[in-house]
């Protein structure tokens, strides 16, 4: 069902980026995926890298860490702290991009909810930041993430015609 | 890939015009078809002034177009030069994309395992 699968963004505030995804999958299992390190060790980077550290202490107040090795050879770090629990349904934690040349980015606010429809899972995570310019930011290094897959897929293809 | 950088600012920036409200405003306005600059000013309840100024910002990166016919100045949407804006949103939502996918994986391997233990899943 690729057309469902895409992930949609929006910028609903200047403050804010939606993202919402459906999976074919009901949501105790899409919340285990989200929430339990060994898994989020296997999908967390996506095609952009590797996961070398993934730390979840899933409780109020408890602390997550996730460092990736990206293609490019550099690591990437981001951690956080949980602030709202519901098992299976929503989850808020705290977000700090730990890459920027002074020091750690202000804490983003992640709100992820899960609902589930015959069988399926709707995915929505709204980050919520202090300052547009935050926000773009983040949106940024996506882009430069798209340029950096753009560049493999034309790799890939490249590969594949020789 | 500092080329690349450097147009992501560029397309910010353009973004950050075309985010302030009551620019969008306008840019909603102008997406029903061409207007005159009055018709702006009535619809928004702004000074002439303001409103030329958000249309001085918006034109400066290309999100309208403005032709003189007669004595009126008409407005105009430029769709194409909104584009960016939305590649740059959507260059996010593709390395987003391909995180959901290898997380689709892994629900697959959680489905089977769940069916092994006992026909929990549906």
């Amino acid at each position: 069902m690729p057309s469902s699968a895409s992930a949609a963004v929006t910028l609903p505030t200047d403050e804010q980026i939606l993202i919402v995804r459906e999976f074919d999958a009901p949501r105790e299992l899409v919340y285990r995926a989200w929430t339990t390190p060994e898994l989020v060790m296997r999908w967390w980077s996506g095609r952009r890298g590797r996961m070398k550290i993934a730390e979840i202490d899933l409780r109020v107040g408890g602390a997550w860490r996730y460092l990736m090795q990206a293609d490019g050879g550099f690591e990437v770090g981001f951690h956080g702290e949980f602030r709202e629990i519901v098992p299976n349904e929503r989850l808020v934690y705290t977000e700090i991009y730990e890459g920027m040349p002074d020091g750690d980015s202000p804490p983003a606010l992640n709100t992820a909810t899960f609902v589930e429809h015959d069988g399926r899972t709707t995915l929505e995570l709204l980050t919520e930041v202090e300052s547009r310019e935050i926000r773009d930011m983040i949106v940024e290094s996506g882009m430069e993430g798209g340029v950096q897959e753009q560049m493999e897929l034309l790799e890939e293809l490249a590969r594949s015609l020789r | 890939m500092i080329r690349a950088m450097a147009r992501a600012a560029t397309t910010a920036d353009a973004f950050n015009a075309v985010a302030e409200p009551r620019r969008r405003q306008i840019l909603d306005v102008l997406s029903g078809g061409e207007r005159p600059v009055n018709d702006l000013v009535r619809e928004l309840g702004l000074a002439q002034p303001q409103v030329s100024k958000h249309l001085r910002v918006l034109r400066e990166v290309g999100a309208v177009d403005v032709r003189d016919e007669g004595r009126q100045r008409l407005y105009r949407l430029n769709g194409r030069a909104l584009k960016p804006i939305h590649d740059w949103v959507k260059a996010y939502e593709r390395s987003w994309s391909g995180r959901f996918e290898a997380l689709d994986d892994v629900l697959d391997d959680l489905k089977e395992q769940a069916k092994g233990d006992g026909g929990n899943a549906e």
